[in-house]
């Protein structure tokens, strides 16, 4: 990598966000291949056959759960919340990410964020109905589900909307549908290139019918983008909320551990970070399978690794928060709970994981070596995965095995199908990936040929630039 | 206005471009010719293409915001009726407009409905979902999802004349130029 001069913007060249030699044309053919003329392989089916068998069990678990209820699980008193709340908050806030790429760094003008967006937003969504299932299962009565809503009933009742229980059910159910509707929008203007690319017949037929008739009018493209620039717009404040209200779940109860102001920026900074680190999870070995390296260069790498870096230290920064505040407050129950339990009590061993997957490994992300690494940053990634669902364990299970009165005081294991059901979604995940990555576009066609303009815009404007110097000098 | 008696002659001409500053070029020549029946096509949004159409402003913003507003005022709406008129529970002696408690869900259901209102008016103003149009009878205008920038000036502007608006056409030379049928 060339010496990078900080007076000019050179940092695209140093690493370009798309490699050079790139046409409309060849942006739009490479990537539509992917889904149009690229045979089916024994990878791909692998991959979804092994999600699809967790899906299976899944699916058992389920079942089980709804014939025998919620006793099949670990939880009991004094722990009633158990893997299904840490499985909850984990997938959602992989979801973050996703919104994050697409609407907050649309905003910022990122033009790095074009070619790993569509995927992240994929991401976002399938993340969110995993995390959808955990909070329905866990009701113990999950076909009366819709009695969190507000609905005309011959009880008369209302939801209690005092409670961030029902702020989440809204907030989860706008994030869901956002994130929807924003990636739907998105994808319109690929679907009709799918659908005018398209050699076989019922693809043409299907990618017609969901391109709703886009002609690439350009009135069209002008309200297009007022309301894809006013989306992304309501998505940035509507994601930061959504963790925050779930970190309410939390913090609105007295309980120490959980008690704690800083809750809800700790906990959108780990959204972030753990969605990153699911982003590159997926984004290393999709381009290595599909030879993407045109347009998932080094330079994406390392600004995903860059932001799992700030927000890392963001959730360094909130482990030692909460260990100073209890020290501070003086409050005996605060005290065990952050200085004695978590680190020395009977899951210390989860604790100090967390610590380690989630503040000392991604400290080698301040090595440029480890951070062009497409494996290393994949390792180094995996670890974040499992440090931040280890950080919802530590939160949810440490903070209520061992609460005010030591009489109560119990420990919690999930059970074999606890494990079903979190390696279950897991599958879930992994299958709507599959299926993804083989119908749809994994990259945006269109926003790659704007890309591609503005490239050649740029390339326009810094040789004027240079002959005008040169003429000046 | 789509219902008139079956149409004899063209939908319009269609010129072709490579690259999209010609096509921004022949549009705004067109629009000072005194065209104003036409459409420009392009696979992804042209800066100023709109505008040489003589499009600057869409309503877009102003959908957005009326849905947002209601979303709002609706979802807070509905927690005070409930929790005021409609079902109140005293806890405690507190007040039954706990306002500040429904600001999450009053801000939520914003969002939501901006959102929705972003989405349903963006189509609904462009006029979609329509699977058939004219321009689509032409084989080339695939092109327009890939990498080709088209202008169709339509035969229903009075300006429109086979002959003459073909010679107009041929001034800004595109790559072609094709009749689009009904």
């Amino acid at each position: 990598m060339t010496h990078r001069d900080p007076e000019s913007d050179s940092a695209a060249e140093a690493s370009p966000v798309l490699a050079p030699g790139h046409t409309y044309g060849t942006v739009t053919d490479k990537i539509s291949a992917l889904v149009l003329v690229r045979p089916y392989n024994w990878r791909w089916f692998l991959g979804l056959g092994v999600g699809f068998a967790l899906t299976m069990m899944l699916l058992l678990a389920i079942t089980v759960l709804l014939v025998h209820g919620v006793g099949i699980w670990g939880v009991d008193v004094p722990v009633m919340w158990g893997f299904a709340i840490v499985n909850f908050v984990w997938w959602i806030g992989i979801g973050h990410a996703g919104t994050l790429i697409s609407a907050i760094l649309l905003l910022l003008k990122q033009d790095w964020r074009t070619s790993i967006n569509r995927f992240a937003e994929a991401m976002t969504l399938f993340a969110v109905a995993c995390a959808g299932l955990f909070p329905l299962l866990h009701l113990g009565r999950p076909w009366v589900f819709y009695w969190l809503l507000p609905y005309p009933n011959t009880m008369a009742l209302w939801p209690q909307w005092r409670s961030p229980l029902i702020w989440d059910v809204f907030a989860v159910s706008t994030y869901a549908t956002v994130s929807l509707l924003f990636w739907y929008v998105g994808l319109i203007p690929d679907l009709a290139t799918l659908r005018d690319r398209a050699k076989n017949r019922w693809a043409g037929y299907i990618y017609g019918f969901l391109a709703m008739g886009w002609r690439g009018s350009a009135r069209h493209w002008h309200r297009y983008r007022t309301a894809y620039l006013l989306l992304a717009g309501l998505a940035t404040p509507l994601v930061v909320s959504v963790h925050s209200v779930v970190s309410l779940d939390f913090t609105v109860a007295i309980l120490p551990g959980w008690h704690s102001t800083i809750f809800p920026p700790y906990f959108v900074a780990g959204a972030i970070f753990s969605g990153f680190a699911m982003v590159v999870t997926i984004a290393v070995p999709l381009r290595a399978a599909y030879g993407l390296h045109d347009f998932i260069t080094t330079r994406h790498l390392e600004n995903m690794a860059k932001v799992m870096l700030a927000t890392g230290l963001i959730v360094a920064y909130g482990y030692l928060m909460e260990a100073f505040t209890a020290w501070y407050s003086h409050d005996p129950y605060e005290r065990f709970v952050q200085l004695a339990n978590r680190p020395f009590g009977p899951y210390a061993h989860t604790y100090w994981m967390m610590l380690t997957c989630n503040v000392f490994i991604p400290q080698l992300l301040w090595f440029r070596s480890v951070r062009t690494s497409a494996l290393g940053l994949w390792v180094l990634a995996f670890f974040v995965n499992i440090g931040m669902w280890l950080e919802r364990y530590v939160i949810v299970i440490t903070s209520l095995h061992r609460d005010f009165l030591p009489s109560s005081w119990a420990m919690y294991h999930g059970t074999v199908w606890d494990y079903a059901t979190y390696y279950g979604t897991l599958g879930l995940f992994l299958s709507l990936m599959f299926l993804f990555i083989r119908f749809l576009p994994v990259i945006s066609i269109s926003e790659m040929r704007e890309l591609v303009h503005e490239t050649e815009q740029d390339q326009e404007r810094r040789a004027e630039q240079l002959s005008t110097e040169g003429t000046v000098s | 206005m789509k219902a008139a008696p079956a149409p004899t002659g063209p939908y319009g001409l269609m010129a072709e471009f490579d690259r999209p500053d010609d096509l921004v070029e022949a549009t705004r020549r067109a629009y000072e010719h005194g065209y104003r029946m036409m459409e420009a096509y392009t696979p992804f949004p042209v800066d100023g293409l709109a505008e040489a159409l003589g499009f600057r402003h869409n309503r877009i913003g102003a959908v957005v915001l009326i849905g947002g507003v209601a979303g709002g005022l609706g979802g807070f709406f509905m927690q005070w009726f409930s929790a005021v008129i409609h079902y109140p529970v005293d806890i405690g002696g507190r007040p039954f407009n706990s306002w500040p408690a429904f600001i999450p869900i009053t801000f939520e259901m914003t969002v939501l409905f901006a959102a929705l209102a972003a989405v349903v008016g963006m189509l609904g103003l462009n006029g979609l979902p329509r699977p058939h149009h004219p321009v689509f009878n032409v084989p080339r205008f695939a092109l327009a999802s890939r990498n080709r920038f088209f202008l169709c000036l339509q035969a229903r502007d009075p300006l429109f004349d086979a002959e003459g608006t073909f010679r107009f056409l041929e001034e800004s030379q595109p790559k072609a130029i094709s009749v689009v049928p009904f």
